[in-house]
């Protein structure tokens, strides 16, 4: 396969929202490519008309009764957050 | 660690044992909690095995653990009593619980995991939460934030990994018993390389409702013990159907341990031939064709059989494990917990800094390829093609399991390597689990046992069985464990 070039890492690095410095972007970049590099025999074993497996057991979608259950306990919970504001957790603006 | 001390039969006893002395009043729980927690004391500065030590808590799980070995309350179960240890992946409340990661330094979860709250319930006294490999990626616990875990068995060397932690600290008598996660391997390498018995059950049986997620489809939890019955009998204790896990299924068996004294006369055995790659090490080939012989002497049926699609196995694992991985990951966002950034002007900012500056190395870089994998225009190119190779290799091995009751491999391709040694090739560092990657794609049962040595460190021996054949591959390790000594070696600390 063709190399990651800078842009592709960036770009990644946007879809995950992981800020990284340039010297980790190229690490990243020179990494990445020597690991795809090696899954390319995959495209060898031919699949058509296979079915994907997305998990090994046959688990459905499992539905609780709607009955109401003891919640976590409020202070356990926003003992976390890094900005508090009594019984709110602070963000930064979503929009500029 | 020249000298071998002289508790040492008290330190490597098996759980089965102490609950022995606990029942014959030989010995209380407070007394050997606090003699377990004198050993961690002494042994962590050159190990490094815990993250997170909770003495009080401890002594206090023990004294209620006593009361209840002394008739009054509730019936006592396997592991009354039983010191342990939990990775450090596992939800415990009130216990600091942060996946070996800066991002959740200081997080205190609100609530126990099933797994935590069924070793609580049965009386287990839990002595802290071990070290690993972050958010259990990696081969050799060297990614930990908190530094990495040395091998008992030459401190020079890793433990393998993830459950790098548990497995050095049952290797070296910090712990009777630890529970790990695995998800290519992280219980069974490990155990392989500190010389301890380490199981990962048929996907399902253990709920994973507060281990925190790796790769959903692929992460079961396991014990790591001194011997196969222990490891049945702690099985028994943490395997449920759980409501909160959708995927958790009721064991098709009452008792892990049913078969663990029966012979394996007659057992037919495959050897998958692409197990033995070309880069295992002679020493390892060597305790593997003695073990195959072993396992002859006892009657079992060994023949070689042929899974080519192992092959791909490794590609198929490094697309699906890093792209639930880089979904599961994406809730650390530095806002409801964890390491925040406060001083960016926007909210995408300060979760990108958050992200760039809690993460490490090793998990930015799964982050990355599973994010990439599953990216427009890349998505049925990888991460669709690995799901169906998954099928076809899942059909690989039930088509094994129309001849064999089971399969047996070495665990790693090698001994404990040094510490360092494989942190600068990503792929190297892959290449140690590719004896164990398949069960997990597979989400086959499969236990390792101290298979041999080789020079002067452990060698393990994987047996893999078929969907629910939990108990027949405790069975044929229990066997093996019988005829051979190597779990009754120690390493000198």
């Amino acid at each position: 396969m063709d190399p990651l070039t800078p842009k592709d890492v960036e770009h990644i690095a946007q879809l995950a929202y992981i800020k990284l410095t340039d010297e980790e972007s190229e690490n990243m970049r020179v990494q990445l490519t020597n690991i795809l590099g090696h899954f390319a025999s995959l495209s060898s074993v031919e699949t058509d008309g296979v079915e994907a497996t997305g998990h090994t057991t046959d688990s459905n979608t499992v539905m609780r009764k709607d009955e109401p259950q003891p919640p976590l306990d409020q202070e356990d919970v926003l003992r976390n957050a890094p900005d508090r504001d009594g019984e709110f957790v602070r963000v930064r603006p979503v929009l500029e | 660690m020249t000298t071998q001390s002289t508790n040492s039969d008290f330190y490597f006893s098996t759980a089965r044992d102490l609950r022995a002395k606990f029942d014959g009043r030989e010995m209380s729980s407070v007394e050997a909690t606090k003699a377990i927690l004198d050993r961690i004391s002494s042994l962590e500065p050159a190990l490094n095995t815990f993250i997170t030590v909770t003495p009080e808590r401890a002594l206090k799980d023990a004294e209620i653990a006593d009361q209840r070995l002394r008739g009054t309350g509730q019936e006592p179960t396997s592991l009354t009593g039983v010191p342990i240890m939990l990775k450090d992946n596992f939800s415990t409340k009130d216990v600091e619980t942060t996946a070996a990661s800066k991002i959740l330094k200081g997080y205190i979860p609100p609530y126990d995991g099933t797994a935590v709250q069924l070793l609580k319930d049965a009386g287990a006294v839990i002595l802290g939460k071990g070290n690993l490999d972050e958010f259990a990626m990696g081969s050799s616990s060297e990614t930990s934030a908190y530094g990495p875990v040395h091998n008992p068995w030459d401190t020079d060397r890793v433990p393998g990994g993830s459950s790098g932690g548990a497995s050095a600290a049952v290797a070296s008598g910090e712990c009777f018993i630890a529970f790990g996660s695995d998800t290519g391997g992280s219980i069974r390498q490990p155990a392989a390389l500190c010389g301890v018995v380490g199981m990962k059950p048929t996907y399902g049986l253990v709920s994973r409702f507060g281990l925190l997620a790796f790769g959903s489809s692929l992460d079961q939890i396991g014990p790591l013990t001194r011997s196969v019955a222990d490891c049945a009998d702690a099985l028994n204790i943490i395997s449920s159907h759980d409501p909160r896990d959708s995927t958790s299924v009721a064991a098709p068996f009452t008792d892990f341990a049913q078969d663990i004294d029966k012979d394996i006369s007659g057992m037919n055995i495959g050897v998958p031939k692409e197990y033995l790659v070309d880069g295992i090490e002679p020493g390892v080939r060597a305790a593997f064709e003695a073990s195959l012989k072993t396992l002859e002497d006892l009657g079992a049926n060994i023949s070689e059989t042929s899974l080519p699609l192992t092959d791909h196995a490794l590609a198929v694992y490094y697309i699906i494990a890093p792209s639930e991985a880089s979904a599961n990951l994406s809730r650390y966002d530095g806002v409801k917990y964890g390491l925040g950034s406060l001083d960016n002007s926007t909210s995408a900012q300060a979760t990108e800094a958050a992200r760039g500056e809690g993460f490490g190395d090793e998990v930015k870089r799964r982050i990355f390829l599973g994010t990439y994998a599953l990216s427009a225009g890349y998505y049925d190119a990888y991460y669709k093609k690995a799901q169906q190779v998954r099928t076809l290799i899942r059909r690989e091995f039930t088509d094994a399991f129309l001849k064999f009751d089971a399969l047996v491999t070495p665990t790693t391709p090698g001994v404990a390597f040094k510490i360092g040694d494989k942190m600068d090739d990503p792929f190297q560092m892959y290449m140690n689990d590719i004896c164990t990657i398949p069960v997990n794609i597979a989400g086959l049962p499969s236990i390792s046992v101290p298979g041999g040595m080789s020079e002067g460190l452990p060698v393990g021996l994987q047996f893999i069985g078929p969907q629910f054949g939990d108990t027949t591959v405790i069975r044929a390790a229990a066997a093996y464990e019988r005829a051979t000594n190597w779990h009754q070696k120690h390493p000198l600390i």
